[in-house]
């Protein structure tokens, strides 16, 4: 019981379809309050579906789902109170500048001093020097920075990152992970999607796997690894990756 | 409704003033087409109109001139929340502790407020042309309170299509048939020359009874039924299009 009161996030049974498509087929987790959550899959598999579930943006069909302890079906409230989504694709206003953007998300989230939190997170994401320009006029990275530096705003307790480094370049992407890592180290949980699995490899506590609207595995990197014949690692001089394992459990496509 | 729905929709209202002072051509290019059509009507065809009605052409056809100007401004209301829909930032806003309704109650207020200033100016130029009221302040409150009430009924019209539009064409095609509706009423000749199918269709349309109302006003004589009918038409498809409109955007948020 002390373990489910400390999870930030229990997923129980989930089940959707859209129409006759059958994409979450019952879905099982929990994410331990202040870890790194990886959920991989591959295209298709339903990974932004159960984001948008756990977001209180979608209705799941069947299932429990409780974020922060709330219900998000019958406590959706309070579950947006207690998280922050950062969409597939980045959700920002174009014809606004980066730090208006800023503004406008602490200002919707009822913070007592919208521009000091903006000027911050415009720092924290070198976003500086771009911060009064339209959006319009940012490259995709930029963009993304901005996106999520939206989601940090206020910080909730939970937060949720799909695909978050899609697109970005290897720098851009070594600031988000480190941005990341600096939030679960600060106690917040955060739940992220991903293609990458170095990504995976590098940020998460545990690693689940969706597939075939189900998770077929939920471990932490060591247990993963371990998944795979022993015979392998002996006569193998490389370690497997996280990739070997995924390929290996999903079925590599023939 | 949520303690934060007026504080809320305040600062989602200023983001979409903010957009349509960023790029006034919107107001441009919907006061364009009605003057355009003015200065065709007046100084083209006019010459051949015989109104009946011993008042300069322009003066009559004014009214008619303002429920288009109306009808083109709405598209951009739908253009606009397509694009929120559709750039992801509708989502951010459903996922954030914001009261739900705000984002629509702000894109329906911008409407309103693009749409008088559209409205002004088309106004100012069918001043420079010659056209002349000697209404006293209670007639111009009418003709306001009327402009202001159709142009809300439109607006909540245009709210669905903005909503569930997959193409930004889709978004903006429902409005034509509107632009379209004040030349089949007795917006630039009167009714009592078509051929009776088409009469019977503009004597009974809502456009006729506004733009007679209206024209009345301006002209300061006895508006008769003409109001009553004009305002009953207007709360009409203003209620009705309001309930459609919130069933579609409890659909997209559920
Ligand atoms: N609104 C929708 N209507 C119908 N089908 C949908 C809808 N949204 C998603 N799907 C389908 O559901 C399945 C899962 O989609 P989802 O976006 O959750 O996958 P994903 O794991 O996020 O994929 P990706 O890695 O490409 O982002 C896909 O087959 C997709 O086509
Ligand atoms: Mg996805």
């Amino acid at each position: 019981m002390t373990t489910q009161q400390a999870a930030a996030i229990q997923v129980h049974g989930l089940e959707k379809s859209y129409k006759e498509l059958k994409v979450l087929r019952g879905v099982d987790f929990t994410v331990a309050r202040g870890s790194i959550f990886a959920l991989l899959g591959s295209n298709g598999a339903g990974k932004t579906t159960a984001v948008k579930i756990l977001s209180t943006l979608l209705k799941a069909d069947a299932g429990t789902v409780r974020v922060n302890g709330f219900d998000v079906a019958t406590q959706a409230t309070d579950v947006r109170e207690s998280i922050s989504l950062t969409g597939q694709f980045a959700a920002v206003d174009e014809i606004l500048s980066g730090r208006e953007n800023l503004v406008l998300v602490a200002r919707l989230r009822h913070l007592r001093n919208p521009g000091k939190v903006a000027d911050d997170l415009l720092a924290g994401f070198s976003l500086t020097d771009a911060g009064a320009r339209k959006v319009s006029t940012y490259s995709g990275g930029m963009r993304r920075r901005l996106d999520i530096a939206m989601s940090l705003i206020g910080n909730p307790p939970v937060i949720f990152l799909d695909e978050p480094t899609t697109g970005l370049d290897p720098q851009a992407r070594l600031e988000v992970w480190q941005a990341v890592k600096e939030l679960a180290e600060n106690g917040t949980t955060v739940l992220l999607t991903t293609q990458y699995l170095d990504e995976a490899e590098h940020l998460a506590d545990r690693i689940a796997i969706l597939h075939e609207g189900r998770i077929i595995v939920n471990g932490t990197l060591t247990e993963l690894k371990q998944l795979l014949p022993p015979a392998k690692v002996e006569y193998v001089e490389k370690q497997p990756t996280l990739e070997d394992v995924f390929l290996t459990l999903v079925g590599a496509k023939g | 409704m949520s303690k934060h729905f007026f504080g809320d929709t305040t600062v989602l209202l200023g983001r979409s003033l903010r957009h349509i002072t960023r790029s006034p051509d919107t107001i441009i290019t919907t006061a364009i087409m009605p003057i355009a059509m003015m200065l065709m009507f007046v100084y083209v065809f006019g010459g051949a109109i015989n109104t009946g009605s011993g008042s300069s052409y322009v003066n009559y056809m004014l009214p008619g001139i303002l429920l288009i100007t109306v009808a083109s401004g709405i598209a951009y209301t739908a253009y606009r929340l397509f694009m929120d829909m559709k750039g992801g930032i509708f989502e951010r806003f459903q996922s954030m502790p914001t009261a739900r309704s705000s984002v629509l109650w702000a894109h329906v207020l911008t409407s309103l407020a693009a749409n008088l200033v559209s409205l002004v100016v088309v106004m100012l130029v069918a001043l420079l042309m010659g056209f002349r009221s000697g209404a006293g302040v209670l007639a111009w409150l009418s003709v306001g309170g009327i402009l202001i009430l159709f142009t809300l009924a439109l607006t909540w019209i245009a709210v669905i299509p903005g909503l569930s539009a997959k193409t930004m064409e889709g978004a903006s095609a429902f409005s034509y048939p509107l632009i379209f509706l004040p030349f089949l009423s007795s917006a630039f000749v009167p009714t009592d020359t078509m051929p009776t199918v088409v009469r019977v269709f503009a004597e009974n349309q809502p456009v006729t009874s506004i733009v007679n109302a209206i024209r009345n006003l301006f002209a300061e004589q006895p508006v008769g039924n003409d109001i009553w009918i004009a305002l009953a038409w207007c709360i009409g498809i203003l209620v009705v299009s309001y309930v459609f409109a919130m069933n579609t955007y409890r659909r997209k948020i559920s």
